[in-house]
């Protein structure tokens, strides 16, 4: 059992309200890094000083915050109103676990029963503003005393092996998050290192965007984990990447073209290692990179992913060889990494 | 001109993937250039000193073209592609694309059935001469910009990437024409405008500048059922008030009105209800700048043959050198 990958994932985290997980991954790091604060946003950012080979401050980036949800009012009969945090499809919602708040009051996201809906509700979606979350409380006032309008709900899933396979919830971006803490308990790089553990990625690249005008880098890495979509289909088109093919290599998403100089660099290296990869499918989606390449200065960025399935869904599936490859290849990228790559003209 | 506009804009550059433009551009501008750098994200930046009595100014043109990306290459090796910028289906049938070694290939769509629709992009693939995924030469993640010749129609100049290789013509030609100024002028030829004014924005929030002018295309209201708007192809350059982006600093639209009258340059105000430049990123960009954009009037944007008019180049230019010559009172 990897327990790195259990405790971060069971950790909770929704956007603006990362304290909890905040903490664990300071406590895993702590011996490993030279200094470490938390910004005024609430990302953990940590220096690992380098061998001085090398002149470049470079930030490995990994989101912590997961997206969930957030208690915005409450009926008279005690079930609580919510909204989203992050991106949702309504549908992943209905008869899910959470946990409310700091106590962690158990509710459920209720559902009709199907004796009780008539084909016309069955085949439609209940929008999320029609769903209650149920802590079993009586009443307003019973429902107020367990819980604060404003409290975050994250979901209620436990980590378990399956083979080549883990599941769990939030693995976007506690893989990333666990492969930032394997690099820092690893050997010095030649340059400073400044992990950065980032905040309320899910709703819009923030927490980055601060954390890279603060650390001010020459070079940035962002460690996440990216939608896999490997299911059967019965066209020839374009899929993305698959489990258990290796490190996902963004070159272009909707806002950022990686940078072109790193990315070679990156698939040099794998090719070097006997890595496998995937270039991830050019397009939608976005990373931390695009808030760190322009925030101050121009930065030479790029993005490794691990490949997951059912991204901003309760339950997430990854494949542990693509972990650690991710882990390896991320490493390796690093240590042979000099001022030469990422130069301009 | 015509033959440095030929060559920039045949050139190869969508978003992202600028290094060839920027080749080109260098030895033209080196001579007229104090010190030139290329940043982290590619921007090509010449600076130009003054005399220490004026302002520090930054001039923005963009570099890279608008283009696509491959996303997947089919058993039978056909490649799917995403738009790199705004890439629109109905320009696409029959076209062709250049990838940055000199490959072309054919965009053509699945078979249409409805002859009334327009397919989307997932529809349409291109064709590289390859008979299956084994054999095909370009990968996924492969960047093409389109492929089209540059054709002078009397002053009418259409060519595929005008948007905005013809602001970096003016942007050189201003370089080479401007003999002493106040402004300490940094002249930027930026990257990755067309998904964002990305380049533009770390640029600026890099050298910090007082005022910042964008040399950009513009619509133009001359063209059947085109959206009403009071610019014309060959009606002088066009001084932006106002775009979707932004709107200008009122004082140096004022200063650009000011500068053309004295100088008899024919020019039109821009009011562009959809798109934004470069000049938005500098507007905004660490403590703010005064923010403005010398337009070229363009037909056919973003299409495969965007047209502008040799006169509104030209006058571009002398409004560009009349504005850097001298002071910039706002």
């Amino acid at each position: 059992m990897n327990e790195l990958l259990k405790n971060l994932t069971e950790a909770v985290g929704v956007s603006g309200e990362e304290k909890e997980i905040c903490r664990i991954i300071r406590d895993l790091i702590a011996d490993h890094v030279d200094e470490w604060h938390v910004d005024t946003m609430g990302s953990l950012i940590a220096l690992k000083k380098g061998t001085g080979a090398s002149p470049l401050r470079v930030m490995v980036d990994a989101h912590m915050d997961e997206v969930g949800l957030m208690v915005t009012g409450f009926d008279s009969n005690g079930t609580l109103k919510f909204d989203t945090v992050g991106g949702f499809d309504d549908r992943t919602l209905l008869g899910k676990v959470v946990q409310v708040g700091p106590e962690k009051v158990i509710g459920v996201i209720g559902g009709r029963p199907v004796h009780l809906s008539t084909p016309v509700q069955r085949n439609s979606v209940v929008k999320v503003d029609a769903m209650r979350i149920d802590i079993g409380a009586k009443n307003e006032d019973a429902a107020k005393g367990k819980v604060k309008l404003g409290d975050r709900a994250a979901f209620v899933t436990a980590y378990e092996e399956l083979g080549p396979t883990a599941v769990a919830k939030a693995f976007d971006n506690r893989a990333g998050c666990a492969a930032l803490v394997e690099l820092l308990r690893a050997r010095p790089y030649p340059f400073d290192l400044y992990a950065a553990f980032t905040v309320q990625e899910e709703v819009g690249l923030r927490g980055a965007q601060a954390a890279a005008y603060g650390i001010d880098p020459d070079v940035s890495l962002v460690l996440e984990c990216t939608p896999a979509y490997d299911l059967p289909n019965k066209n020839d088109v374009s899929p993305n990447v698959a489990l258990g093919k290796g490190p996902s290599v963004y070159v272009m998403d909707a806002v950022t073209v990686q940078d072109p100089r790193l990315v070679r660099h990156i698939l040099q290296t794998a090719v070097t290692h006997n890595i496998p990869y995937q270039i991830r499918q050019p397009g939608g989606g976005g990373t931390n990179a695009g808030a760190i390449q322009r925030t101050r200065r121009p930065i030479p960025v790029a993005t490794i992913a691990v490949p997951g399935r059912y991204a901003h869904t309760p339950t997430m599936m990854i494949n542990l060889d693509d972990y650690a490859h991710v882990v390896k290849l991320a490493q390796l990228t690093l240590q042979s990494l000099t001022t030469e790559i990422v130069k301009r003209n | 001109m015509n033959n440095l506009i030929k060559k920039l804009v045949e050139a190869y550059g969508p978003s992202g993937f600028e290094d060839q433009i920027r080749a080109l551009i260098w030895p033209e501008i080196e001579k007229y250039a104090d010190d030139i750098s290329v940043d982290a994200l590619g921007n090509l930046i010449a600076h130009k000193k003054g005399d220490g009595s004026g302002l520090k100014a930054m001039v923005a043109a963009h570099m890279d073209e608008i283009g696509v990306m491959i996303t997947h290459i089919t058993e039978e090796g056909f490649c799917r592609f995403t738009n790199i910028g705004g890439v629109y289906p109905h320009t696409l049938l029959g076209g062709r694309v250049q990838f940055a070694d000199g490959r072309v290939g054919i965009i053509h769509s699945d078979r249409i059935t409805d002859r009334s629709k327009i397919y989307g992009l997932d529809k349409h693939f291109i064709d590289v001469g390859a008979t299956g995924r084994d054999d095909c030469p370009v990968q996924v993640g492969d960047a093409a910009g389109f492929h089209r010749e540059f054709v002078a129609n009397g002053k009418m100049l259409s060519a595929k990437s005008m948007d905005d290789r013809i602001g970096c013509v003016v942007a050189i030609e201003a370089m080479k024409r401007l003999k002493q100024t106040p402004h300490d002028v940094y002249f930027v030829f930026s990257v990755q405008e067309e998904i964002g004014t990305r380049g533009a924005e770390a640029a600026a929030n890099h050298l910090d500048p007082d005022v910042g002018i964008a040399l950009d295309v513009t619509l133009t209201g001359d063209v059947p059922e085109a959206i009403p708007m009071a610019v014309s192809l060959g009606k002088g350059t066009a001084i932006k008030v106002k775009d979707a982006g932004m709107i200008a600093h009122h004082g140096l639209v004022q200063l650009m009105k000011k500068r053309a009258s004295e100088a008899s340059i024919p020019y039109q105000l821009e009011v562009l209800t959809g798109g934004s430049t470069d000049a938005r990123s500098i507007q905004i960009a660490n403590g703010g700048a005064a923010a403005g954009c010398i337009s070229i009037p363009c037909r056919y944007v973003h299409s495969q043959s965007e047209t502008v008019h040799a006169d509104d180049v030209e006058n571009s230019i002398k409004l560009l050198v009349e504005l850097l010559a001298k002071p910039i009172e706002l």
